[in-house]
């Protein structure tokens, strides 16, 4: 015989099991609903190959410490930072190749990202009258950008187009390209203002060039050019036949 | 015990004779006088104003610099090449001072301060590199400005960079002069816009028969003595000139 309190105890826990068996079918209904919800709105559109077009490239040349113009099809797409982007990694990739007049590992994965914002007129802050080649403060200016970037990033191509007077292009390298790239003066020089030149060259709003290393400030790129200063683009691009 | 004290003039105090030798002597003097002073061109100059050369040997200590193709680290060829030229312009009676003259740590603050002390007529930062040929020479890159009583710390080669461009020139010369393949270039060197003096950055990378070829070995290594001793021979030729213009120029100073 058995007790009654033991069959009143069989009888809860029974029903206590079917109880949290539904809450638990609910709950999975409720959560296959959420996913499905989100694959709604998940893109379905396959993303749209950009069109080719031709771009310039200043190659640099450690032969003859020159830069040279190169002409390249490349499809690149409509937001300008992206299109920065893409030129510099076809510029990293001529360098990466195994004859390359300028040899750099690394390749087109070297450049992290290329954020556009409002380049500082020289009048325009509170620097002014100090040289406009170079950040007499570098912090402040740093901070600056560094704020207007994070503001920025999330969406480039909308403040981009918006956008109508100089530019400052922020480059940020990632450090496996800085690790790697070839000690020496002439090199990382030639390096440096063959960006600022190609960036110049197919985006002439970019008048200013500051660079980034995995999204921090460093010193040098590989212990000689200094990666702290901005560059003035315009400068970077060679008269015809002549030295950087 | 004289009676009282008699003031005669000094030329009366003498007898006649004695008088005659006292004119004689006067008038032997006042010629030697007039020698000397009709001499006085002749005379050897006032001493040569200071010229100081600030030799810095770049890396050192911590901070290996690049890596050469041969394993030594480009702080072992600066510091190489920084003695040799620093006892070519010993020997030629220039003061120099040297940033490090053994494997040590130097800041770049500290360099372009040494330098700054010096009130150098001429710093030459040193360095080494595998990639190019020939000896590269930068001036800094920073816009030429107007001295100014306090000068920014990472700018104050901007009031300098006409003259460190015209010490890039006369080295440029002495070098091709020496058989170099030089290139001349403007860089961002952070120590080198810190220099309150006429600042180039010299950097020596092998030397190719023609030109930079990889199918080919070098004609001369930078580990190569014969080399070092080639580009400072030159170096020190060039600032030899550098220190005639600057007499000159401080002799034609009104």
């Amino acid at each position: 015989m058995i007790p009654r309190h033991q069959t009143i105890l069989f009888i809860v826990l029974l029903l206590t099991s079917v109880v949290m068996g539904v809450v638990l079918w609910q709950l999975r209904e409720r959560a296959h609903q959420r996913l499905v919800a989100g694959q709604d709105s998940a893109p379905t559109r396959a993303p749209e190959v950009a069109p080719a077009e031709q771009a310039t490239l200043f190659v640099a040349n450690d032969a003859d410490s020159s830069l040279l113009a190169q002409i390249q099809s490349l499809p690149l797409p409509l937001d300008p930072g992206a299109r920065a982007r893409a030129i510099l990694g076809k510029l990293f990739d001529l360098y990466a190749a195994p004859d390359a007049a300028h040899p750099v590992p690394g390749g087109a994965g070297s450049v992290a990202q290329v954020f556009l914002l409002p380049a500082q007129t020289p009048n325009s802050g509170p620097d002014t009258g100090l040289d406009t080649r170079l950040d007499t403060g570098p912090d402040t200016r740093l901070n600056r950008g560094s704020r207007t970037s994070k503001s920025t990033a999330s969406n480039p191509g909308q403040t981009n187009s918006s956008q109508s007077g100089p530019e400052l292009a922020v480059v940020n390298l990632t450090g496996s390209f800085a690790a790697s790239h070839p000690s020496g003066l002439e090199t990382e020089t030639l390096t440096l203002l063959s960006i600022c030149a190609t960036l110049h060259a197919n985006l002439p709003r970019v008048t200013q060039v500051r660079f980034l290393v995995d999204g921090q400030q460093r010193a040098t790129l590989a212990g000689h050019a200094d990666l702290t200063r901005t560059y003035l683009a315009a400068e970077a691009v060679p008269s015809e036949g002549a030295h950087p | 015990m004289p009676s009282k004290l008699e003031i005669r003039p000094f030329s009366a105090a003498f007898s006649p004779a004695p008088r005659i030798c006292l004119h004689l002597c006067a008038l032997a003097a006042c010629a030697a006088a007039l020698q000397l002073a009709a001499q006085a061109p002749l005379a050897p100059a006032a001493p040569q104003p200071r010229f100081v050369v600030v030799l810095d040997a770049a890396h050192g200590g911590d901070d290996p610099g690049g890596r050469l193709s041969n394993g030594q680290a480009e702080k072992s060829i600066t510091l190489a090449l920084s003695v040799r030229l620093r006892s070519l312009l010993a020997a030629r009676g220039i003061q120099v001072v040297t940033t490090r003259e053994f494997d040590s740590t130097v800041d770049l603050n500290r360099r372009a301060e040494l330098a700054n002390h010096a009130y150098a007529a001429a710093c030459l930062s040193l360095h080494a590199t595998e990639s190019g040929s020939g000896v590269h020479l930068f001036a800094s890159a920073l816009a030429p400005a107007q001295p100014a009583r306090f000068a920014a710390w990472k700018t104050a080669q901007a009031a300098w960079v006409t003259r460190s461009l015209a010490l890039a020139g006369v080295l440029n010369s002495a070098l091709l002069h020496a058989g170099f393949n030089v290139t001349l270039g403007r860089a961002a060197l952070p120590a080198l816009d810190s220099m309150a003096c006429p600042a180039v950055a010299v950097e020596v990378a092998p030397e190719f028969a023609s030109g930079r070829d990889s199918s080919h070995a070098p004609a001369a290594g930078l580990d190569d003595p014969g080399y070092q001793a080639r580009v400072a021979g030159a170096l020190a030729a060039a600032l030899l000139e550098w220190r005639t213009d600057a007499w000159r120029m401080e002799a034609a100073r009104p």
